[in-house]
């Protein structure tokens, strides 16, 4: 095995990179800039922290990442319930009726245009509310379920390629032994396959908490998403706020990932040692 | 894979019982809608809550009556604006698929060629992005690219400009913002392809005598086609309709049929006619998702 990389494969690493990071990095620092201008570096009064005070008492942008917070930890969670179900069932049966449609209605959310599933579900929630009268009105519980509906595609797929990477004679082994499949899911399959259940919690979180077209859909008044507050300031031009909710966000998210990995890549060494 | 005593043990009943749930929830919420969306794209345009109107009516007491309407498709068909609107649209997305096939597949070439502890924090910097805000990303090109931002600043201070340059609100932002969002979703499944080539093919053909390039042309490049394609559908098919990027880098007269079914929607309220677009643009799409899932089905059956 060699790794082997020549100086255009570096070169194109560099540029890669550096167009990935620059305009992360750009709003990280002008975050701290004092200036209204945004991308003017005012040097007499800069680095500040004014912004960051100025958003944390912004009423407006504090309610809707409420709404958010709450539309995305219920997401999480179900999505994970859905997605492990359809991920198992996909990974372990190879043959039952319907698993050529459950495979396509797992695929085709993520790539489908999310204008297009944001309208369809919009028009379902207001036929159902026409014929049995629920949901009434759109707000949170609308947001939610469309949330939940294309979140679970993705821990689908993830939960399905963890599934593909370890070997069914483990869950054999122990039906063998006489344990009850329900008992081997629990005993055995859960215990293994958390690693991915735990990244697919996270992405559906982060797909609810990033969501904007979808949530625009199939809101209701009074029900202003994070990412609808920020897409209305956004289209005004820039804001400093913003950078500073850029720079939180980045800061999180990036703590989160690294240490996830990193426990990630232990428990990796643990089962190969093991 | 499965053998086939594990499946008897398992029992038809508790298998059904696993895959119930997702499979009737998906029924309900992902494809039951677009029965709806298909039902609406062919009625009327009413002033009411909801603003179309039923497609089934009882006249009188004893006669049901179905009015189809194709005044919305023929509408499509007539303006301009929207054919238009769609062309360009697959147009812009495929420009971008190709612009992040050159920047990207080099990038994962190079990650799967690296050594296996800088291979995870080379892919741990491609997928942190794609978990920070789509739209703060997009966001922070407004910044770089506007009259008085970041890039115009420097190029001013470096001499290279003295005017400032027009690019937000152009077709280049557009493309910048398309192909920077849009990256990782590249990068990342052709990695997962290279990562399972086996390098010793190369080797050999260059000690037979091929030339780097060739070697890259006659063996790496077919043997990653599926990474390619799964990597190119991943771009293309969402650019398609993609609403938010060309929203607010585009400018006006950025003509992308995402942001002309968001405005049939939320600015004409016609519904019928937004719903109409969404089966045309659906109509031009599916082949794609279809491809895209046998492509998928041909990885996963070669990695076992």
């Amino acid at each position: 095995m060699n790794y082997r990389r020549t100086y255009f494969i570096l070169t194109c690493l560099a540029f890669g990179y550096a167009f990935l990071y620059l305009p992360i990095l750009s709003m990280v620092v002008f975050s701290f800039n004092a200036s209204k201008l945004v991308t003017v570096w005012d040097a007499a009064h800069s680095p500040t922290l004014k912004w960051y005070y100025a958003l944390l008492n912004n009423e407006e942008i504090l309610d809707a990442a409420w709404i958010s917070l709450k539309v995305a930890v219920i997401n999480a969670s179900g999505a994970v319930i859905l997605g492990t179900l359809a991920g198992f069932g996909l990974a372990r049966f190879t043959q039952f009726r319907g698993r050529f449609t459950l495979n396509a209605m797992t695929t085709a959310p993520l790539v489908m245009p999310e204008v297009i599933t944001g309208l369809s579900l919009l028009l379902l929630f207001v036929a159902l509310e026409q014929s049995i009268g629920w949901p009434a009105g759109r707000g949170i519980t609308t947001m939610t379920i469309a949330h939940m509906t294309f979140s679970m595609a993705y821990v689908t797929v993830v939960v399905q390629s963890r599934m593909a990477t370890f070997d069914s004679a483990l869950e054999e082994a122990a039906m063998d032994l006489g344990a009850r499949p329900l008992k081997v899911f629990f005993v055995i399959t859960l215990p293994i396959i958390f690693p991915a259940i735990l990244s697919g919690w996270l992405l559906a979180f982060t797909l609810s908490w990033d969501d904007l077209v979808i949530s625009s859909f199939t809101s209701g008044p009074g029900s202003s998403t994070l990412p609808m507050v920020v897409f209305s300031k956004v289209r005004l031009g820039v804001s400093p706020e913003i950078n500073v909710l850029a720079t939180i966000t980045i800061s999180v998210v990036t703590m989160m990932i690294v240490g996830v990995s990193i426990w990630m890549s232990r428990a990796a060494k643990l089962e190969k040692a093991g | 894979m499965i053998r086939p005593g594990h499946l008897r043990k398992v029992g038809v009943s508790g298998r059904g019982l696993v895959v119930a749930l997702p499979y009737l929830w998906l029924l309900l919420f992902f494809v039951v809608p677009f029965v709806i969306v298909l039902k609406i794209s062919f009625s009327d345009v009413d002033l009411a809550i909801p603003p179309y109107k039923p497609l089934i009516e009882w006249i009188g007491t004893n006669s049901l009556a179905i009015k189809v309407n194709f005044n919305n498709y023929a509408f499509l068909f007539t303006d301009p604006l929207y054919i238009h609107a769609l062309l360009n649209s697959i147009k812009v997305a495929f420009i971008s698929t190709l612009l992040c096939l050159v920047i990207g597949y080099p990038m994962a070439y190079g990650i799967a060629r690296s050594a296996p502890s800088t291979r995870n924090v080379l892919l741990l910097l491609v997928v942190l992005p794609f978990w920070t805000s789509l739209l703060l990303r997009v966001y922070a090109w407004i910044g770089l690219l506007k009259a008085n931002g970041v890039i115009n600043n420097v190029l001013i201070w470096l001499g290279a400009i003295h005017e400032p340059l027009t690019m937000l609100y152009t077709p280049f932002a557009m493309y910048v913002g398309i192909v920077y969002s849009y990256l990782p979703f590249l990068i990342l499944p052709l990695y997962a392809n290279l990562e399972k080539m086996d390098w010793q093919l190369l080797e050999a053909a260059e000690d037979l005598g091929c030339r780097p390039w060739q070697a890259f042309y006659k063996i790496t490049l077919p043997l990653s086609r599926n990474g390619v394609l799964a990597g190119s559908m991943l771009v293309f098919i969402p650019a398609v309709g993609e609403f938010v990027i060309p929203a607010l880098l585009g400018g006006p007269n950025a003509l992308m049929i995402g942001r002309v079914l968001w405005d049939e929607f939320f600015s004409n309220r016609a519904w019928p006619v937004a719903s109409a677009v969404a089966i045309l643009l659906l109509i031009l799409l599916v082949p794609f998702m279809m491809w895209y899932q046998s492509v998928q089905a041909r990885e996963s059956a070669g990695a076992r």
